[in-house]
């Protein structure tokens, strides 16, 4: 059925139909809608599930741990400071093997106190071991909560998975929407079935203390089940086409990609913008594409190497730096063609950080400056005169 | 799974001889039987009883971090509760004392208000002895530890050990009592009580660390009394915030009696001022909670010195 929707209403409606049984999540800027809202469904019956309000990040993550491990499917959302604090317990539920689904409404990272959206946040936890997709709008970020009870719960799989949506951009923003029933929810997921629980009639032990003689293959395995992800994201998404009739999710999406000479990588909701703007590039003879990615953990390399191997420049376009060095999405997008005899020429865009409007002019910028040579990191609407000001 | 011995805590771990956390534990988990999950925080009790491939655990059993068992715990419940099997399930959390009075106190405080049913406990051997006996929140007064160590200038520990059976009973936690390794009968009798009760509990069990409190192996029972009949560690319980029941010493020893024993405290077993500083504690102790066989004076002098509490 096709509603006008706030993103994190939205969000809260598409959890409600995945039937979590036990929700927990501490109040943060801009990820508190979906909560609060999930919170009503609750209290008006409408969701049978524990509600579980904590005193901080870090004892929501520690909660749906708990209630995952008890064999109970749940759900937590964060943002910002927020999965920073609780990025401790992020690493562990994934060493875990524990399938909790978590919302990140994606904000910058303080200092300076900052509320609007950036990517820093999840990036800052690439590493854990979790499943990381970002949606494009409010219908994928739907779409993509639905999809990742299914992969993270795969018995194959049973890893956690975030979903990225950007903060007030989707969360507060507004949007036709088709939301699933029930029946076709019911019939894409089903009740989550536990390889292993805390349960009295079978005790086992979780979370030992293992020493160096088992450490790494823990880690290993991890890595290993990633790559059976890669496998799995194109069949669900698949399936999850012939259930619902809308394409959404999969590892990346190749937008005007055919004959391009050149292309923007990016993730998140930019990618709605720019697509705006190779539509109109396009309509004036300029052959521009978008490479989005959206799954970022694991990270697609082969569909990204097949997709961008032929154009000859590409721009990695990130709302987050890993300062000191090229941003995170520059240096894996580059690494990907390190050896390979074809390669684009691969140049870096920081844009956006910390909420700065991403306009149409500032996509156009980006194409404006591939050159023939690779440019790394370089800031669009950076405003040169405050800089004089702090120095 | 069968356990050894008919113990829900099996023998062949890998605590120290004379560890009085592992005797605590067995007697915790033999009165709650194999309906119990535990969550337990990180911690001597959880390396030396979970080194992969072996567990001494015959009860499902769970370790995430340092300071969150509280709320993996919390999140045990929620779930328990939503599948209906709550009623016919002990929830316990468990950590020592600096993953409850310290980094752990945050998840415990929220865990306590939110008015969980969890059995929580605290094994306190007054210091960080997992990673070499570093100072706690829950180190007493004048104890040399790794990072109050003895010197020109310092005497150990300079702060008392922090009154957490009155944080908790400030919490509103239904039942809160201090036990001893030294008393298992005791300390039995009190988790049957707390487990009859629906809510929040809280048990803070004193366990005796020869490494860390250098003290004989051997010495471990004996010990763990000595720090009761001295009144430095007064067993002790509160029931809906009102102090309901007290274990009466019959002869009051000195706290030499106690203290000569230990490693921890050798810098100060000869300074007669130093002593009177800890006979000052237990003597606190002995009117505050009203330890001795005569009935308690309702008008008994407060101590001078307040900070030198439990």
């Amino acid at each position: 059925m096709n509603e006008l929707l706030e993103g994190s209403q939205a969000v809260a409606e598409a959890v409600r139909l995945c039937k979590p049984g036990v929700i927990s999540a501490y109040p943060i800027t801009p990820q508190t809608h979906i909560v609060e809202e999930l919170a009503s469904i609750i209290a008006d019956g409408k969701l049978n599930a524990q509600f579980v309000n904590v005193e901080s990040e870090h004892s929501a993550a520690s909660v749906v741990l708990g209630s995952v491990a008890t064999g109970v499917r749940s759900f937590t959302a964060t943002s910002s400071q927020g999965l920073l604090l609780m990025a401790e317990v992020v690493f562990n539920i994934a060493g875990m093997r524990l399938p909790v689904i978590m919302t990140c409404a994606n904000r910058a990272i303080s200092a300076p106190l900052n509320i609007w959206n950036d990517h820093q946040d999840a990036i800052t936890v690439r590493d854990s071991g979790w499943v990381q997709m970002h949606a494009e709008n409010i219908q994928e970020a739907i779409d993509l909560h639905i999809q990742a009870y299914r992969i993270g719960e795969a018995p194959k799989i049973m890893l956690p998975v975030m979903v990225n949506m950007d903060g007030f951009i989707l969360t507060h923003g507004l949007e036709v929407v088709d939301m699933p029933t029930q029946e076709q929810v019911d019939s894409f997921l089903p009740a989550y079935t536990p390889l292993y629980k805390l349960d009295v009639e079978n005790p086992l032990t979780l979370g030992p203390l293992v020493d160096p003689d088992y450490y790494m293959e823990a880690r290993f395995a991890v890595s290993e089940t990633h790559k059976d992800v890669l496998k799995l994201i194109p069949l669900i998404q698949a399936e999850f086409q012939r259930t619902f009739g809308r394409s959404s999710g999969g590892l990346i999406e190749a937008y005007r990609l055919d004959d391009a000479q050149k292309v923007i990588v990016a993730m998140g909701s930019v990618c709605g913008t720019t697509k705006d703007v190779i539509d109109s590039l396009r309509s004036k003879g300029k052959k521009v594409g978008l490479l989005k990615i959206v799954t970022y953990r694991p990270f697609p390399i082969d569909a990204i190497y097949q997709a961008l191997k032929d154009i000859p420049k590409v721009a990695v376009l990130e709302k987050a730096v890993s300062i000191g060095s090229y941003s995170p999405l520059l240096s894996e997008i580059r690494s990907i063609f390190s050896g390979k005899k074809k390669s684009p020429v691969i140049s870096g865009f920081v844009i956006g950080l910390g909420g700065r409007d991403i306009t149409i002019d500032s996509i156009k910028e980006v194409y404006k400056r591939l050159g023939p040579k690779p440019i790394s990191e370089e800031y669009i609407d950076l405003k040169p005169e405050l800089l004089e000001e702090t120095i | 799974m069968a356990q050894e011995n008919g113990h829900l805590f099996s023998s062949g771990h890998t605590a120290c001889a004379g560890c009085g956390q592992a005797i605590a534990a067995r007697l915790v988990v033999d009165v709650t039987g194999k309906n119990t999950i535990i969550a337990n925080n990180t911690g001597c009790l959880e390396v030396f009883s979970t080194k992969y491939p072996e567990s001494a655990w015959g009860v499902p059993w769970i370790h995430s971090l340092f300071e969150n068992a509280a709320a993996v715990a919390s999140g045990i419940e929620a779930a328990l509760k939503f599948l209906g099997q709550k009623e016919k399930t002990t929830v316990i959390c468990q950590a020592g004392d600096g993953g409850t009075a310290d980094i752990g106190l945050q998840a415990l405080s929220g865990m306590w208000e939110r008015g969980h049913d969890i059995l929580s406990i605290c094994y306190d051997n007054e210091a960080y002895m997992n990673t070499g006996v570093q100072r706690s929140g829950l180190t007493p007064f004048e104890t040399s530890t790794s990072t109050t160590p003895v010197g020109k200038q310092s005497l150990g520990n300079p702060r008392p050990k922090k009154p957490m059976p009155e944080i908790a009973v400030a919490h509103g936690v239904a039942y809160v009592a201090t036990a001893s390794s030294g008393y298992p009968q005791d300390i039995q009798k009190k988790i049957k009580k707390a487990i009859s009760i629906k809510g929040p509990k809280y048990i803070q069990i004193h366990v005796p660390c020869p490494l860390g409190w250098r003290h004989d192996s051997e010495l471990t029972y004996d010990i763990a009394k000595l720090a009761v009949e001295t009144g430095l560690y007064p067993l002790i319980e509160y029931e809906n915030g009102k102090l309901t029941a007290v274990r009466k010493l019959s002869k009051i020893k000195p706290v030499e009696e106690y203290l000569k024993f230990q490693g921890r405290f050798k810098h100060i077993i000869n300074s007669p001022e130093q002593i009177k500083q800890i006979q000052a504690i237990a003597d606190y102790n002995i009117e505050r909670y009203g330890l001795r066989p005569e009935p308690v004076n309702p008008s008994a002098p407060q101590p001078v010195n307040t900070q030198t509490k439990v």
